[in-house]
C-alpha cells in the first residue's frame, strides 16, 4: 500500500474527471476520541484525501486556527504515537482512502526517523509533509521513508522559482502541494486565475499531480480551485468548525463533517459547468 | 548524535549548509528558502566588500561609539583574590548594550538588498530598542514582535521602541515570550516576502544568521583580544560570557577560538535552580532538537514539544541556543555553566557596590561566576568577562525581587 494507495486514488478521481478533496484534520482536536470520529466519517462525507495534522508546540507557518487547534490538541495531550493510533484504528475501517501526515520537524527528530517512518507505515500512513523540512534538510526523513514506501509530498509556493521547481521536486512522490499564497496557513484567499498557470507549471515539470491549499475557506473557492489543480486541501475552515462547535456546544462531529460534505460537492461539481449555490 | 571530532580550525565554520558539525542548518518553510539563499549570497557579498566594511566601521566608530573599554575591575579583583579581572564594556555602546553591533551591520545589509521594511523579534526589549534606533537613523519602518508577556514586564523598553517610532506588536499565541515573539517574525517574513528584512537579534535561527550575527559580534572578541596584549602583553587564561541565544558569547569567544590556551566559559540562566523545571538553560537541560531554523540544544518534553524557558532575565528567557554553541559545547571547546536568578541578583548588587557599575541582570549571570572563575585560574592569572548590557532597565525588577517599590 502506501505510496500505491495516493497513486491508485488519484488514478480512480483522473477516470472519474474530477480533483481530489482533502480534509486536513488536527489529531486530538478537540480530543482524540472525538478526532477518531471525525476521521472515520471523512470518506462517507466526501473526503479522497486525508491529511493528519500532528500537533507541535511553534507551528511557525499556521495561522491562528491551526495554532490554536495545535494547542488544544496538546492540552488534551496528544502526541506522535498518539496521531499514528488514530490513523491505525481509521484504518481497520477503511484501506483505500490515503492518510497524509503533516507538521513540524522536531517531533520526527525526536522520535527519529526510521523508526517513525517504520511505525506511520504499519499504522497506515502513505506519506507526510514536513512544514520546517525544505529539500536541502530533507535527505535523512527522505531515506527513511524511501525504505517503507511512503511519500515525501514537497510543497511549492510562489516563491518557488524556475531554477528552484526541479529542487523541490526532486525525492517528491504522490503529489505536489502548491501553496497558494505567500503566508501562513488561513489567512490570505486563493485566487484560482492567479494559482491556474502555477499549477500547470508544476504538473509539468514533475509529472504529479498537483494539490493547492492555504486559503480555500468555500466551497465557492473550493470549486474554482478545482477547476484548475488536481486536489483542493481545505484546513484552517475545518478546524475552526471544531472550535465554533465547541464554543457552542454543538456536536463536533457532524459539524465538521457537514462542512466537509459541502466543500466536497463543490470539488465534485467544479468541472461540470454546474455550481452549489 | 556523532562523536565529533575537534576541528584543526575552529574558525572554518560553518560549511556551506550552514552547519557546525551537527547544529545549525536551515529548517524553514519552502516559501522562505529562496529568501534565505538570497539572503546569504547577500551577506557573503557584502562580507567581501571593504565599501561594505568600511560603512560598518564609521557607524561602529561614530554612531555606537566603538571600541568599547576594556577596564581593569580591581575592587572586584580584590574582591574574589584571585586571576585579575578584565570588564569588556558593550555596555557603554550606544542604546546600552552589545546588540547595537549586530542591528548596525544588518540595517546596512538590509539597504543594501534595497528591502524597504524591517521586522524584528525581542524578548528584554534591547535588541527590539537596537532594531528601533538603526530603523529611525535610516528612515525604515520598523515592526517589533514582542511577547505580551514581556510587553507588561518590560514596558520602559516598550515606550523607548515607540519613541524611536517602532511598531510593537504584542504577541498573544503560544506562551507570549521570546520564542513566541520570533514564530510570529516568521510568520509576518512568510507573509511578505518581496520587501521586508528579518533583522534577528541573536546568533541563532536559520544559516546564514548565526554566521552573520557572529561576524558582526566578533567585533567584541577582536578588540577584546588587542586590547589585553596590550594591557596585559598576554592572552587571557578565560573569557566569561552570559548565553541566552549566544550573540554576546559568541562575540568574544570566536577571535578565540584557536588559542586552546584560552578558556571560553559561557553562563546560561538556571532560573530557579536546575534541580526545577524553571530555568532558560538549553545545554546544561536540554537536548539537540529543530526550532525556529536550526538544530540546536533545545528545552523540550519527552515528545520533542517546546517547553517554557524561564528566568529573571528576559533577554536569556529563551528555550534554545545559538547553534555554534551546541557544537563548541560538544567538541569541549567551550564549557557552558549556569548561574541561578538568586545568584545573578547578588552579582547585580556587588557589581553596583564594588565598581559602580548597574549591569543588565543577563550580563549578571556571567559576573555570578566571575568569582569562581577567578579563584580557579588563580593570582597571576587574567580573565576577561563581557559586560554586555547596562542594567537601567533592570532597576525596577530587582527592586522587585529585593521586596521594595520605587
Amino acid at each position: 500500500m502506501t505510496k500505491a494507495r495516493i497513486d491508485a486514488r488519484f488514478a480512480a478521481l483522473k477516470t472519474e474527471g474530477r480533483a481530489a478533496f482533502v480534509a486536513y484534520v488536527m489529531a486530538g482536536d478537540p480530543d482524540a476520541a472525538t478526532a477518531l470520529k471525525i476521521l472515520k466519517g471523512l470518506p462517507a462525507a466526501g473526503a479522497d484525501i486525508i491529511e493528519l495534522g500532528f500537533p507541535f508546540s511553534d507551528p511557525m507557518a499556521e495561522g491562528p486556527p491551526i495554532q490554536r487547534a495545535a494547542q488544544r490538541a496538546l492540552a488534551k495531550g496528544m502526541t506522535l504515537s498518539g496521531t499514528l493510533e488514530l490513523a491505525r484504528a481509521f484504518r481497520e475501517g477503511d484501506q483505500d482512502t490515503p492518510i497524509i501526515m503533516m507538521g513540524y520537524t522536531n517531533p520526527l527528530v525526536t522520535w527519529g526517523y526510521d523508526a517513525f517512518a517504520r511505525d506511520a507505515a504499519a499504522a497506515g500512513i502513505d506519506g507526510i509533509i514536513v512544514v520546517d523540512l525544505p529539500p536541502e534538510e530533507a535527505d535523512p526523513l527522505a531515506d527513511a521513508l524511501d525504505a517503507n514506501q511512503m511519500s515525501l509530498i514537497r510543497l511549492a509556493t510562489p516563491t518557488t522559482d524556475d531554477a528552484r521547481l526541479p529542487v523541490v521536486i526532486n525525492r517528491t512522490s504522490g503529489f505536489v502541494y502548491y501553496v497558494s499564497v505567500a503566508g501562513v496557513t488561513g489567512v490570505k484567499e486563493a485566487d484560482a486565475a492567479t494559482v491556474a498557470p502555477h499549477v500547470a507549471r508544476v504538473r509539468k515539470a514533475s509529472g504529479l499531480p498537483v494539490a493547492v491549499g492555504f486559503g480555500i475557506k468555500t466551497p465557492e473557492r473550493a470549486g474554482a480551485i478545482a477547476e484548475v489543480a488536481d486536489a483542493v486541501v481545505v484546513g484552517s475552515a475545518l478546524v475552526d468548525e471544531v472550535a465554533e462547535a465547541v464554543e457552542m456546544n454543538e456536536d463536533v462531529t457532524s459539524r465538521v463533517l457537514s462542512k466537509v460534505a459541502s466543500l466536497a460537492k463543490a470539488v465534485r461539481l467544479a468541472r461540470q459547468g454546474l455550481t452549489t449555490v | 548524535m556523532n562523536a565529533p571530532a575537534r576541528p584543526n580550525d575552529y574558525t572554518a565554520y560553518p560549511d556551506a549548509s550552514g552547519r557546525f558539525g551537527d547544529y545549525g542548518g536551515r529548517y524553514v518553510p519552502e516559501t522562505l528558502m529562496p529568501l534565505v539563499h538570497e539572503l546569504d549570497a547577500a551577506y557573503k557579498a557584502a562580507k567581501a566588500d571593504p565599501a561594505f566594511q568600511a560603512e560598518l566601521n564609521g557607524f561602529l566608530t561614530h554612531y555606537v561609539g566603538r571600541p568599547s573599554p576594556l577596564y581593569f575591575a580591581e575592587r572586584l579583583t580584590d574582591h574574589f583574590g584571585g586571576a585579575k579581572i578584565y570588564l569588556k564594556r558593550e555596555e557603554l555602546n550606544h542604546t546600552g548594550s552589545h546588540k547595537i553591533n549586530n542591528c548596525m551591520g544588518q540595517i546596512l545589509l538590509a539597504r543594501r538588498m534595497g528591502k524597504t521594511r524591517i521586522i524584528a523579534e525581542t524578548g528584554a526589549g534591547q535588541h527590539g530598542v537596537a532594531s528601533a534606533t538603526v530603523c529611525a537613523r535610516f528612515g525604515l519602518p520598523c515592526i517589533v514582535y514582542m511577547g505580551a508577556v514581556d510587553v507588561e514586564r518590560q514596558k520602559p523598553n516598550v515606550f523607548r521602541m515607540n519613541l524611536l517610532g517602532a511598531r510593537v506588536e504584542a504577541v498573544t499565541s503560544g506562551s507570549a515570550t521570546l520564542k513566541d515573539a520570533m514564530n510570529e517574525a516568521l510568520r509576518d517574513w512568510v507573509t511578505n516576502v518581496h520587501d521586508t528584512y528579518y533583522l534577528i537579534g541573536t546568533a541563532a535561527g536559520m544559516h546564514p544568521y548565526p554566521e552573520m550575527v557572529r561576524d558582526f559580534q566578533s567585533v567584541i572578541g577582536k578588540e577584546t583580544r588587542a586590547q589585553i596584549l596590550e594591557v596585559e602583553g598576554r592572552l587571557p587564561d578565560a573569557v566569561v560570557a552570559c548565553v541566552g541565544g549566544g550573540s554576546n558569547a559568541i562575540g568574544i569567544f570566536h577571535p578565540f577560538l584557536n588559542d586552546e590556551g584560552v578558556k571560553l566559559i559561557g553562563v546560561e540562566a538556571a532560573g530557579e535552580g536546575m534541580d526545577t523545571d524553571r530555568h532558560a538553560a538549553a545545554i546544561n537541560g536540554g537536548r539537540p532538537g529543530v526550532l525556529h531554523g536550526n538544530m540546536t540544544y533545545l528545552l523540550q518534553d519527552r515528545e520533542g514539544q517546546i517547553t517554557e524557558a524561564h528566568s529573571i532575565s528576559a533577554g536569556l528567557d529563551y528555550p534554545g541556543i545559538g547553534p555554534e554553541h551546541s557544537w563548541l559545547h560538544d567538541v569541549g571547546r567551550a564549557t557552558y555553566l549556569t548561574a541561578t536568578d538568586l545568584e545573578s541578583l547578588d552579582a547585580f548588587k556587588l557589581t553596583a557596590e564594588l565598581e559602580g557599575i548597574l549591569p543588565a541582570i543577563e550580563s549578571a549571570h556571567a559576573l555570578a561566576r566571575i568569582g569562581d572563575v577567578a579563584r580557579d585560574v588563580g593570582k597571576g592569572g587574567v580573565v576577561v568577562l563581557n559586560l554586555s548590557g547596562r542594567g537601567d532597565k533592570d532597576v525596577a525588577t530587582v527592586a522587585a525581587h529585593l521586596g521594595m517599590q520605587i
